[in-house]
């Protein structure tokens, strides 16, 4: 055993060390460097699911009846796989519209209704408080079993306040009150909260761990010891099994999965967190599958320490719900027992401060504050307030309300204990809690997906399915506890068997909790949906009902702003607005408040506020965020003229509404398609800048290349008249030198006008079959002459087969073969040059190549080779051709729609090729800009 | 937002869970024998637990936005 100092030091410890967590949180948000915007911050959050029920409970359950404690996690996992669809709406609805519990969540889509918050409020306090007891039923037995010395029965003897779990409750609610209510903030949310709740998730997975592993491998020599050790038990073998020896009742699995399917989404604090406290959707991405993951790690372990107790303690020595505490002081590891015990004190901690903090928040908001508005004291003078002039406001008011509901909700739990707890399990007790969340189910859910859903159908669903989970689970629980008359469980009310509030109707062969989860959930879903289509929905009803289900259509933000339509009609004045913000949140933020909107709406100051219908919204969901939709509704309505809409109006307003976000949508692709278009024009543009330039270079480049013979012509006939004494001999071959330079002239003017005549598209072609295996021949005939006198060889390697002939003008091709020829002639070696000329087919068409044994073509020039005036460097010979071969070659294959390349890696020399299609598909042939204006 | 494409996969993978924890084929692995030691049908709960998760994680974790 462990001495009660310790264990009490302890504890207080380490709440201490949460409450620094929490600080050191607040802290670093007030400084904008944010702990919680992180998506493993966010899914360690949602492990406040795992509670105290989980931590001791799963073990009580698994021991007594094998894997039956796995639906309750089995469900929530298939939840978080639609997560991404239906929480995600959620936390949509509740930013949009600054929701901030269930209850406001329901009141608000079914028209702002004050009666339905109140009773959703009702339901959660009520439904929540066998869970609240729970938790302080496991912190107290907990607390027993460490304090105890082994082997003595527990003792729990003196009157009330010699009970510990008073204390405990107590303790508990002192440090919610810390936790959550320090300040108030119109989104509701609690970063240090949050912060301390990841870092409980983790204490509580460490420390069940820890202990897992202890029983598994120190106790036991491993699982398959252990697990062999059970089976050889034929008591213990068949609680491993999935029927247990009678028939498997498929029913309650059924129930225990889609119930706990429900609470997952539904249970207060875990809509606090999920919903509420999310900084940014995204992170549900990583949550959906984080959150499950860490719900399978924290209950590897559960089965081992079960059957671990099991086969360690004789029947009936310990309680089941104990066993990681009981195991490890049994093996005298008072350390390990103390580090479990601060676990399971995080999971039950965890679970009530963010379960207190959400619900009392529903009780200021959606019970205590409807009420109190309708006094008179509050609705009659609202400028002589004296809580206006206050730099807080109410916030002092709200918050004192806030504290007493978190005490009130802890004592409750604790008279439950008192009353119901000990005759209970405890996961017994949790899933009573369990079922009372499922009936926000229908309501919830119809009201995100079903515009149908009126309110008095979620009224009387709801109070339908409330008073039959009272009657056939909640009483029940509380007779069998012997605190009262158990005749009426046994027997039925006054003896009428068929009212027996576990057999409703002579409803037999199901177990208490899924007999009761059918008869509230048949009555609840039946009646909302049936009254729903019973009658019409009402204007405000129809508005809310637009607003939520099509939350992603219909509202979108900008900059902060919501652009979904206003219903609401009226007059109202800035002064009367702002006042009545400032009464209930404080003089300060209500001019901050006031001047982001007017920052929104692009307005200079707070001053130039129109007081339109999107202000009186805008005043009205952040006054929601702190007093519940409902109640902010009525203190709207008290300072504003308003005009009833009727179901036409509505109707009009979604109209305008969607027909402006159809005008701004039209005016964004307008102005897209513009920017688009500015964008073709641009570029277009540039290329003609660029042509220009080329055509300035083309004509630059043709002069120059005309000037030079012409220089030389000129300086020979300079020479020549100058010197009419010049000797015969030398005459003369100045002369050669003339008619050879004229003919190159007139060579470069042919071919400038033969390019620009294909360029511009006005060349005649002559097209004819050609059979290429001829023209290649002819080429080899003409050039071999030109060839022997370099002193090269020409090699013609054609197909054995006959190739097809193709369409095209013979000349012209001829006219690139003489130029690729020649090209090739020119750069072969003075000795030992070689010329290869390659036929080539295939089924697209055909390749003709050139090879050589030159020098090759440098890198750099390869991909200039083929541009106007620029010639392959020989050092050998200086340029002598034109520069316009290559290019014109090239025109004229790609005329015949093939392509002319350079071939890369063709080894030493350089290898120019071309390939032409049999069937030419297009004439690949724009007019170009050069060509046409050197026409 | 999410396209169709991944908001059909996660239904699927919905159903697919949902039918593998329920009646009939839950019972499939009701039977008696053991896994590496340990009794098969805890340990098929758990690992077919574990598969949804991963196929879960996969399919949201690559899905486009």
């Amino acid at each position: 055993m462990l001495s009660p100092p310790l264990v009490l030091g302890a504890s207080f410890a380490y709440l201490l060390l949460l409450f620094m967590v929490a600080w050191w949180a607040d802290r670093r948000a007030f400084v904008g460097r944010s702990v919680i915007g992180n998506a493993w911050v966010y899914a360690l959050s949602m492990g406040v699911y795992c509670t105290a029920w989980t931590y001791f409970g799963s073990v009580g359950r698994a021991a007594s009846g094998g894997v039956w404690f796995l639906p309750i996690y089995l469900g929530p996992t298939l939840a978080m796989v639609v997560a991404w669809m239906v929480v995600r709406k959620m936390i949509r609805i509740a930013r949009t519209y600054r929701i901030t519990s269930i209850a406001d969540f329901v009141a608000s889509r079914y028209g702002k209704s004050p009666l339905l918050a109140g009773l959703v409020t009702l339901i959660t306090v009520v439904g929540i408080i066998p869970y609240i007891a729970l938790q302080l039923k496991a912190i107290a037995s907990g607390y027993a079993v460490l304090t105890t010395p082994l082997g003595e029965s527990l003792s729990a003897g003196g009157g009330w306040w010699r009970d510990g779990t008073l204390y405990v409750a107590l303790a508990l609610a002192g440090f919610t009150m810390i936790f959550g209510t320090r300040h108030l903030d119109t989104t509701e949310r609690h970063e240090g909260m949050v912060a301390a709740i990841a870092f409980e998730s983790i204490v509580k997975l460490v420390a069940f761990i820890a202990v897992g592993v202890f029983v598994t491998w120190v106790i036991f020599e491993g699982p398959a010891d252990l697990f062999g050790r059970v089976l050889a038990e034929p008591k213990l073998k068949s609680l491993l099994g999935l029927s247990q020896g009678g028939n498997f009742p498929y029913a309650q699995w059924f129930a225990l999965t889609l119930l706990s399917m429900l609470s997952v989404i539904f249970l207060p604090r875990q809509f606090q967190v999920m919903v509420v406290e999310n900084v940014d959707e995204r992170h549900l991405k990583r949550a959906a599958w984080a959150f499950p993951a860490y719900m399978l790690a924290i209950n590897v372990f559960v089965l081992p320490i079960a059957f671990g107790g099991l086969l360690h303690f004789a029947p009936g020595t310990a309680n089941a719900d104990t066993f990681v505490l009981s195991l490890p002081l049994a093996e005298g590891q008072n350390l390990l027992a103390l580090a479990a015990f601060i676990g399971g004190l995080s999971a039950a901690t965890g679970m009530v401060i963010v379960e207190a903090i959400a619900v009392s928040t529903m009780v200021c908001n959606d019970l205590v504050m409807p009420l109190l508005l309708r006094t008179s004291a509050f609705r009659a003078r609202p400028a002589a307030d004296k809580s206006a002039a206050m730099p807080t406001g109410l916030t002092g008011l709200l918050l004192g309300i806030r504290r007493v509901a978190i005490v009130g909700i802890l004592l409750l739990g604790y008279l439950y204990y008192h009353l119901a707890g000990e005759a209970y399990a405890l996961v017994s007790i949790g899933l009573i809690s369990f079922a009372a969340v499922a009936q926000f189910a229908p309501a919830m859910l119809g009201g995100m997906y079903w515009k149908g859903g009126t309110r008095e159908a979620a009224l009387v669903g709801l109070l339908a399915g409330f008073s039959l989970w009272i009657y056939t689970l909640m009483l029940p629980s509380i007779a069998k506890s012997g605190w009262w008359v158990t005749d009426f469980v046994s027997a039925g009310p006054f003896g009428i068997t068929l009212l027996k509030p576990e057999q409703l109707l002579g409803l037999t062969g199901l177990d208490n909790l899924t007999h009761s989860l059918f008869w509230s959930l048949l009555a609840n879903v039946g009646l909302y949906v049936g009254v729903s289509i019973a009658h019409r929905p009402s204007a405000a009803e129809t508005s809310q009902a637009l607003l939520f289900v099509d939350v992603f259509k219909r509202v979108g933000v900008e900059g902060g702003r919501q652009d979904g339509p206003v219903f609401w009609r009226g007059r109202a004045k800035v002064a009367d607005l702002r006042a009545l913000v400032a009464r209930f949140l404080g003089g300060e933020r209500a001019r901050r408040l006031f001047d982001d909107y007017a920052r929104q709406t692009g307005q200079a100051g707070s001053g130039q506020i129109v007081p339109d219908a999107r202000l009186v919204q805008y005043v009205e969901t952040q006054l929601a965020g702190a007093i519940g939709s409902a109640s902010a509704r009525v203190m709207v309505a008290s300072v504003a003229e308003e005009e009833t809409l009727d179901l036409d109006d509505v109707m009009r307003i979604l109209d305008e509404a969607s027909q402006l976000r159809a005008y701004s949508r039209e005016l964004e692709e307008k102005s897209q398609s513009l920017q688009r278009a500015t964008a073709e024009l641009r570029a277009a543009n540039e290329q003609l800048k660029s042509l220009d330039r080329l055509k300035d270079d083309f004509v630059s480049s043709v002069t120059h290349e005309l000037r030079t013979p012409l220089t030389s012509i000129r300086a020979l006939s300079e020479l020549m008249v100058d010197d009419p004494e010049m000797p015969k001999e030398e005459r003369q071959r100045f002369l050669g030198i003339v008619v050879a330079e004229t003919e190159r002239l007139s060579r470069l003017v042919n071919q400038v006008l033969d390019l620009a005549k294909i360029e511009s598209g006005n060349a005649q072609w002559h097209d004819t079959d050609v059979d290429m295996r001829a023209l290649l021949t002819q080429a080899a005939q003409t050039t071999s002459e030109m060839l022997r006198e370099r002193g090269a060889t020409l090699l013609l390697s054609l197909p054995k087969h006959d190739v097809p002939t193709i369409r095209a003008d013979a000349d012209r091709l001829m006219q690139v073969l003489l130029n690729m020829l020649g090209n090739a002639a020119k750069f072969v070696p003075a000795e030992g040059g070689r010329v290869e000329l390659r036929l080539l087919t295939d089924a697209d068409g055909l390749t003709v190549e050139v090879q050589d044994n030159g020098p090759g073509v440098p890198a750099e020039q390869r991909a200039l080779i083929f541009e106007k005036f620029r010639q392959g460097e020989n050092l050998a010979h200086p340029p002598s051709g034109t520069g316009l071969g290559l290019p014109i070659s090239r025109q004229i294959v790609e005329h015949f729609g093939g392509r002319m390349e350079l071939r890369a890696d063709s080894g030493p020399g350089a290898c120019f090729a071309f390939t032409l299609p049999w069937t030419r598909t297009a004439a690949p042939h724009a007019p170009r800009a050069v060509a046409t204006s050197l026409e | 937002m999410f396209n169709a494409l991944t908001a059909q996969r996660l239904v699927a993978t919905f159903i697919c869970g949902w039918l593998l924890f329920s009646f009939p084929l839950l019972a499939l692995f009701d039977r008696d024998t053991t896994l590496f030691g340990l009794p098969l049908f805890p340990a098929a709960l758990f690992i077919v637990w574990a598969a949804l998760i991963a196929l879960l994680a996969w399919v949201i974790e690559q899905g486009e936005e």
